[in-house]
């Protein structure tokens, strides 16, 4: 059975890959694309340490089909900082000590991201509820949702 | 394993009738998990995501139209469709994080065939029927009709759910879902239980509809639930007459999320306080 022909639009840059069918956008990600950022937890939805958006929509790249990426819009945490500068996200992250293993690190600052992206002044309930389904077993989370609220409020000011 | 996107949903029918185990793929939060767990090993994936119809939410006749492929978010997002079916909204919103929220359909979550699907009671609630597409054609069925038992519907080889319909509404008429987890968020109901209902210019209930998810092989349609409330104010005794209805219709298993017995009180808690949300809303409608 032939492969798949996808292409896409990968953190604004135009790429094109093959893949099987059961290959997911995760292993498209990093198998076909060399993007390793996007990180394998549960591979069923439940971690969300592959989070990426599809045309602007916060997905969990595992259980989405790499074929179904095709004439999608898709941004991964290689995106997110702009060169050598950081996102105001990423910068708090780091003030605040927010990571301690890192692997769920680039998965809850898409998903960060996306929620700044709808809402740039969420409170503290809204913010644990949307990262609800990004899990980190260090269990660091009291200072995920402060970097959040802080890189929040630092981007208030500089809208 | 093959993928399929047709444009039509008479194509995507065509090819689920004609392969022995072919899955639809609409937003893939139960299909992937299982291919993954090897509980499905389809040969053909049909996408019925490029059909139209399955992605779009529209006015129809003074009720909504929405696509069996529209996702959770997508729902959330619609101002007046949240405004008419709060509960339904809300029922679609519970399942899974926000990440799932951006795939989830309601379509998907009926045809997983799940007794504890969020979604489903919320639709049986609001009477919401069902259009199929198969090689044959296009039928409507209610939602409560479509599953039979877990992981067994009611639709034949090659059909494929299209969209959903909701009934128009008068005024003073809302919904409301409630349901039971041990935590606060991302988990599976004990028990979930829809009420909708519609009261006259002096409060009193002229329909009302309840459905119970997770106490039965199917999310159940209780018809004595109408009984107890309509043509009341909803007052205490009507509630009462609810909440024996509701833990009346109730036939639960014992499973690792609740025992028989807690399912069956819970359902009747639930009923009452469900009916109460409903009513709170359609009193400001």
């Amino acid at each position: 059975m032939a492969k798949h022909h996808v292409s896409a639009t990968v953190n604004n840059d135009p790429v094109e890959f093959l893949c099987e069918t059961d290959q997911t956008l995760l292993d498209c990600l990093r198998d076909e694309l060399n993007l390793t950022g996007a990180k394998e937890g549960c591979s069923s939805g439940d971690c969300g340490a592959c989070s990426v958006t599809i045309n602007g929509r916060l997905v969990c790249s595992c259980l989405v089909l790499g074929v179904e990426a095709n004439g999608m819009k898709i941004e991964t945490i290689e995106g997110m900082a702009q060169g050598d500068k950081l996102h105001p996200l990423q910068q708090k992250f780091l003030e605040h000590a927010a990571l301690q293993c890192g692997i769920c690190t680039p998965g809850v600052l898409i998903a960060a991201k996306a929620l700044l992206a709808k809402n740039p002044n969420p409170t503290e309930t809204e913010t644990r509820y949307w990262l609800a389904g990004n899990l980190c077993r260090c269990t660091g989370y009291d200072k995920i949702i402060r970097a959040v609220m802080d890189a929040a409020s630092e981007m208030r000011k500089g809208a | 394993m093959q993928y399929e996107s047709p444009d039509t949903l008479e194509a995507a029918a065509k090819l689920l009738a004609s392969a022995t185990d072919a899955r639809i793929l609409a937003g893939g939060t139960d299909l992937l998990v299982q291919m993954r767990a090897e509980v499905l090993s389809p040969s053909l994936v049909i996408d019925i995501k490029k059909v139209t119809e399955t992605r779009t939410i529209k006015e129809e006749n003074g009720g909504f139209r929405i696509g069996a492929a529209v996702t959770g978010a997508e729902l959330k997002e619609h101002p007046k469709l949240r405004s008419v079916w709060p509960g339904l909204v809300e029922a679609a919103n519970l399942i899974g994080s926000t990440q799932v929220q951006g795939r989830c359909t309601m379509g998907g979550n009926l045809c997983n065939g799940s007794p504890a699907a969020d979604s489903v009671p919320a639709l049986i609630a609001a009477g919401a029927v069902a259009t199929v597409v198969g090689p044959n054609g296009r039928r409507d069925i209610k939602v409560e009709d479509v599953m039979l038992a877990p992981r067994k519907l009611a639709l034949t080889k090659g059909e494929i759910i299209a969209s959903f319909f909701l009934p128009a509404r008068g005024a003073h008429a809302s919904d409301a879902y409630l349901r039971f987890i041990p935590r606060t968020e991302m988990d599976i109901a004990v028990v979930g239980c829809a009420v909708s209902l519609a009261l006259d210019a002096s409060g009193t209930c002229t329909a009302a509809r309840m459905s119970l998810g997770a106490v039965a092989a199917r999310p159940l349609l209780v018809a004595d639930a109408a009984k107890a409330l309509i043509g009341s104010k909803i007052d205490d005794a009507a509630l009462t007459k609810l909440e024996a209805a509701a833990r009346a219709a109730c036939t639960p298993i014992d499973d690792k999320r609740g025992t028989k017995e807690f399912r069956i009180d819970v359902a009747g808690v639930l009923a009452k306080r469900t009916a109460l949300i409903a009513l709170e809303r359609a009193r400001k409608k």
